[in-house]
């Protein structure tokens, strides 16, 4: 074995999985910018499915309803994925707490499918007994939070364990109430961690199709459900452009995200290497 | 010492809430719901509901089962044959993630420190694009007048359009691409956590890196091919929007059959029956994830 080849191969392994991964999204941006009405034909460019896309009302207003879920199931995903992260990591002991493990992984690894049917059935009996929700937007809601909930407490919890347990037992020798260590030393910290599994549940909500499905009622159909519908049918250019349009806002999100978090870190290592350069004076 | 002694008796009420608050989610939206499924899946169809289903003719209350769905589940060859077909996509994804993603994570974690984030955040940016869009894309690459069918007829490597799309080949791919991330990323995380030195004493014993790679660096990694295989193979058993969009007809996939119960046929008895099976298969190799990942967490 000789290492310069060795180096080699693996330099065009890691480039070939790449390639494999971008191909499609490559393909979608650019043909978004096609002039002609057959998706995988080039003629020239144009903004065509732009100006096609600005039009379809179908399209938008379901853009406008993804949205809208997306940020209220992440902002649910992130209260409650919190809860769960900190009972599963600051209570060790406590009654079925390997019931709420299981339970909290369980939307993680379950297919769809069985999400989106269990659920759906749940709804509809609390329908038969109570005579509420109807499903729509809340029930939807309901489905992506739970989704969310699972992603949001690893991420969290994956910031916890990282923690210092140090801070907290400090602040509370310094004369800290449980409440105050919360809001003063542990919250903070946690911020960055909030922020990412806020984005990630987010775009695990405007990316989902099979749970609406289930749980969406007449009148009520997210971006993913109409893209579905229309890409089953056949091949369509304005997908390409809503692709297009997608696929720059979350770039930019994510650069931003990771940007910030970053930024976060460093302030905080620096911080923190200031506090213990003082407290060694 | 009594410090903490208070803290956590003043933290009783407030333990309470941090326990009770995800509990009562989980059980309101994970673990009942599972229930009704196995609940409807042993009543008849036109009886879903639960009040139904409890018989109350002899003064007490007693549930009436109804074995039909598992029934016609077993007499009925073609879910026997979807459910097998399932395992086998599964299968063979998870293989082919595994032999594409294990050299890569491995080539991963072996790069300059520097590189390391930039690399995990290219693996992690498709991931944050939308996973329908992406199958769509494959879609206008695959079918036969598709961009890579016209690439390949304007250079003249062939005449005719290769048929790659609405067979095992096209599932294959689109499960392959959608779930690779799911098992670079354990692998990655377990592979860059190793310790080199016990390669560096490998070495200095006189072992080749191909044995010591197959005799320490494998074994070592273990738990991320355990994780990764089943964060892979789980979830594609169940898959549904990829064998919808490129499978075609041809491909039995039991996601569907589940959703064409529920949604053609609106059977709800037969689409939970389905799935409570499909519950059943998955169980084990979720007993296995979770038993490593345990591991893990104690080996640390």
């Amino acid at each position: 074995m000789n290492s310069a080849s060795n180096k080699i191969f693996a330099k065009a392994w890691m480039a070939i999985v790449y390639l494999f991964l971008y191909l499609p999204i490559i393909t979608l941006v650019v043909f978004s910018f096609n002039d002609s009405k057959l998706v995988t034909v080039w003629s020239h460019a144009s903004f065509r499915w732009y100006a096609a896309l600005a039009k379809d009302s179908d399209l938008i207003s379901a853009v406008l309803l993804s949205l809208e879920i997306a940020g209220l199931s992440a902002l649910m995903s992130v209260f409650f994925g919190t809860f769960t992260a900190f009972a599963l990591n600051r209570y060790k002991r406590f009654h079925g707490r390997t019931l709420l493990t299981s339970m909290s992984s369980m939307p993680l690894v379950m297919p769809d499918v069985i999400v989106g049917l269990s659920l759906l059935l749940m709804i509809v009996s609390v329908q038969n007994w109570l005579g509420f929700p109807e499903r729509g937007l809340f029930t939807i809601l309901l489905g992506h939070a739970l989704l969310g909930t699972a992603y949001a407490a690893v991420v969290v919890t994956s910031r916890l364990r990282e923690m210092d347990s140090k801070l907290d037992e400090a602040s509370m020798d310094l004369g800290c109430k449980p409440m105050q260590v919360f809001t003063l030393v542990t919250f903070p910290l946690l911020v960055p961690a909030l922020v990412s599994a806020f984005l990630l549940t987010f775009t695990l909500s405007f990316d989902d199709v099979v749970l609406s499905s289930f749980l969406s009622g007449p009148g009520y159909s997210t971006m993913p459900m109409v893209i579905f519908s229309r890409a089953r049918l056949g091949l369509n250019p304005t997908i390409n452009a809503v692709a297009t349009v997608t696929i720059a806002v979350v770039t930019i999100a994510v650069i931003a995200s990771s940007f910030y978090t970053s930024q976060q870190e460093r302030k905080r290592k620096r911080e923190e290497a200031q506090a213990y350069s003082n407290s060694n004076k | 010492m009594a410090k903490k002694q208070s803290f956590f008796t003043s933290l009783s009420a407030g333990r309470l809430v941090v326990i009770g608050v995800p509990y009562f989610w989980f059980l309101l939206l994970a673990a009942i719901p599972l229930l009704i499924v196995l609940k409807i899946s042993l009543s008849e169809m036109e009886s879903t509901s639960i009040s139904h289903m409890i018989d109350w003719s002899h003064g007490w209350p007693r549930l009436t089962l109804n074995f039909g769905s598992y029934q016609f589940l077993a007499t009925d060859s073609l879910y026997f044959k979807t459910y097998l077909s399932s395992i086998k996509y599964a299968a063979i994804t998870t293989l082919l993630c595994l032999v594409i993603g294990y050299p890569f994570a491995y080539y991963m974690a072996r790069s300059p420190k520097h590189m390391q984030p930039t690399l995990l955040m290219l693996i992690m940016l498709p991931f944050w694009t939308s996973f329908l869009l992406r199958i769509y894309a494959w879609k206008t690459l695959l079918v036969s007048n598709g961009v890579i069918n016209n690439i390949l007829i304007s250079l003249h490597v062939i005449d005719t359009p290769i048929e790659m799309m609405n067979n095992s080949f096209s599932l294959l791919l689109g499960m392959v691409y959608s779930y690779l991330p799911f098992m670079i990323l354990p692998l990655y995380a377990n592979l860059s956590k190793m310790d080199m030195r016990y390669l560096e004493a490998a070495a200095d014993l006189g072992t080749s890196p191909f044995k010591a790679f197959w005799l320490i660096t494998v074994p070592l990694s273990k738990a991320g091919i355990i994780a990764g295989s089943m964060l892979v193979f789980i979830p594609a058993v169940g898959e549904y929007v990829i064998p919808e969009l490129l499978g075609g007809s041809s491909t039995l996939m039991i996601g569907r059959v589940l959703w064409d119960e529920f949604f053609s046929n609106n059977d709800w008895p037969m689409a939970s029956a389905v799935a409570v099976v499909m519950i059943l298969l998955i169980l084990v190799p979720m007993g296995v994830y979770n038993k490593a990942q345990a591991e893990q967490m104690e080996g640390k």
